[in-house]
C-alpha cells in the first residue's frame, strides 16, 4: 500500500498528534468525562490508521510493527485482568475487581476512583492496539495476497490496472 | 408535541430510509456510505437522549468501521448484482413485520390500554427515588428528560442521599415506613444514589461499568480479544502463504 498525495500527508501530519492527543484524553479522563478507554482507544486506533492510509506500509514496518500491535494488544488485555486480580489485595475484603475508591484524588479529578483509571488505561491500549492490528491485518495481508496478481509489465496490481 | 420527539422522528425515519438504501442499492460502496449514515444518525439520537458515552463510542467506531470497509471494499473487485426476489422471502419478511408490529402495538396498549402498561417516553424507572408504595409516573417527567441518567453527573448529590443509606437499614424499623425518601424503585436509582460515593468516579457510567459491573467488562474485552484472534488468524494464512511465494521477487 502506498500513501497518499502531499496534501494529504500533510495534513495528516498537521491533524493525526491532536487526534491521537485527544484520544488519549478520552482514556484518561473517562472516569471524570464521557468517554472512556473503549471510545478512546478506538480515536487512538484512528489516528494510525490515518497516518498508515495517508503515509503507506512503510509506517507500520517502520515506526509501528505489526509484533507490537500484536504485544500491546495482548499486554493490554493481561493489565487489565491484573487490575481485577489486584482487587484481591483490598485492606478489609479482598475480591476480584475490588476497587479502592479513597485510595488517593478526590471525586472529579484526574487522580480518583481507585482502579477505575488503571482500567481505563487497560482498555484503552487493548482496544487500540487490536482495532489498528485489524486494519494492518485487512490492509496489508491482503495485499500481499494479492500481489501474485501482478501485471508483469506495469508492475502494479491486478485490481488496480482494471480501474 | 414535543420537538425533542419530532427530532428524533425525523433521526429515526432517516435511519430507516439510510438502511433501505443501504440493502437494496447496487454498489458496495454506496451501501457502506448508507450503513455509515446510519450510524452517525444514531449517534445524534444517542446525543438527544442523553447518553454522550455511547454517542462517542457510536461515532468513532462509525468512523473507524466505514474507513476499513471503505478501504477493503474498495479494493475488491467483485459486485453486487441485483438478485431475483423470491415470493418467499418477501412473504416472511412481511410476515415478520405483521408481527412485529402487532406486538408494538399490544404492548403499548394503543388498542384501548388493554395492553402492556409502559412508562411514558423520557422518563426512565430509575429517574424516581421515593416511597416503594406511592407511585407518582408524573412527577419527573419535566426534569427527566433532558441530560439524563448516562451523564448525571452530581445530580443526586444535592439531595438525601448522604443522610441515609439504603443499604444498611435499621433493623427495627420496616423499610419504607420511616424512611420514604430513601428507596429507590430501581437498581439504577441504586447507582445513582451510592455511585459517587462508592466508587469516587464522577462518571457514573465508567463508575458502573468498571466497578460494580467489572465481570461484564472482563467478559467484553475477552470477546474483543477472542475476534482480534480470529481475524489475525483467519487473515494470516493468506498472508503467510503468498508472503513465503513473494519472497524471490524482493
Amino acid at each position: 500500500m502506498r500513501g497518499m498525495s502531499l496534501i494529504v500527508k500533510n495534513t495528516t501530519r498537521l491533524v493525526a498528534g491532536f487526534i491521537a492527543l485527544f484520544g488519549a484524553y478520552i482514556v484518561l479522563y473517562g472516569h471524570v468525562t464521557p468517554g472512556g478507554g473503549f471510545a478512546g482507544g478506538v480515536i487512538v486506533a484512528g489516528a494510525l490508521v490515518l497516518v498508515v492510509l495517508a503515509f503507506g506500509e512503510r509506517f507500520s514496518r517502520e515506526v509501528i510493527s505489526h509484533e507490537v500491535v500484536r504485544a500491546s494488544d495482548a499486554a493490554g488485555a493481561l493489565a487489565f485482568l491484573g487490575v481485577a486480580l489486584f482487587g484481591y489485595l483490598a485492606p478489609n475484603a479482598g475480591a476480584f475487581f475490588a476497587n479502592f475508591p479513597d485510595w488517593l484524588g478526590t471525586p472529579g479529578n484526574l487522580l480518583s476512583a481507585g482502579t477505575i483509571p488503571i482500567s481505563n488505561l487497560a482498555i484503552g491500549v487493548k482496544v487500540g492496539a487490536g482495532l489498528f492490528g485489524v486494519f494492518l491485518a485487512l490492509a496489508l495481508f491482503r495485499r500481499r495476497g494479492e500481489r501474485r496478481l501482478m501485471v508483469p509489465d506495469t508492475g502494479r496490481l491486478d485490481s488496480e490496472a482494471q480501474r | 408535541m414535543d420537538p425533542l420527539l419530532i427530532l428524533l422522528l425525523v433521526l429515526i425515519g432517516f435511519m430507516v430510509v439510510g438502511s433501505l438504501v443501504a440493502i437494496e442499492t447496487r454498489g458496495l460502496l454506496s451501501s457502506v456510505i448508507s450503513v455509515g449514515a446510519v450510524g452517525f444518525a444514531l449517534s445524534v439520537v444517542f446525543l438527544l437522549l442523553g447518553a454522550p458515552d455511547l454517542a462517542i463510542t457510536q461515532v468513532v467506531v462509525e468512523i473507524l468501521v466505514l474507513v476499513v470497509l471503505v478501504r477493503v471494499v474498495i479494493t475488491r473487485r467483485d459486485e453486487t448484482y441485483a438478485t431475483s426476489r423470491s415470493t418467499l422471502a418477501v412473504g416472511s419478511v412481511l410476515l415478520v413485520l405483521g408481527i412485529l408490529v402487532a406486538v408494538v402495538f399490544w404492548a403499548l396498549g394503543a388498542s384501548g390500554g388493554a395492553g402492556l402498561q409502559m412508562r411514558p417516553f423520557g422518563n426512565p424507572l430509575l429517574n424516581e427515588i421515593g416511597p416503594a408504595s406511592a407511585m407518582a409516573p408524573a412527577s419527573t417527567a419535566g426534569e427527566a428528560r433532558l441530560g439524563g441518567p448516562a451523564s448525571g453527573r452530581g445530580r443526586r448529590a444535592d439531595g438525601p442521599a448522604g443522610a441515609t443509606a439504603p443499604a444498611e437499614p435499621a433493623p427495627s424499623l420496616p423499610v419504607g415506613a420511616d424512611r420514604p425518601e430513601t428507596i429507590p424503585k430501581s437498581i439504577g436509582g441504586a447507582y445513582l444514589q451510592e455511585g459517587l460515593k462508592r466508587t469516587h468516579a464522577a462518571n457514573y457510567v465508567m463508575g458502573i461499568v468498571l466497578d460494580y459491573r467489572g465481570y461484564d467488562t472482563l467478559g467484553e474485552a475477552t470477546v474483543i480479544f477472542v475476534s482480534i484472534l480470529g481475524a489475525y488468524a483467519v487473515l494470516r494464512r493468506i498472508g503467510r502463504h503468498s508472503h513465503a511465494r513473494d519472497e524471490p521477487d524482493r
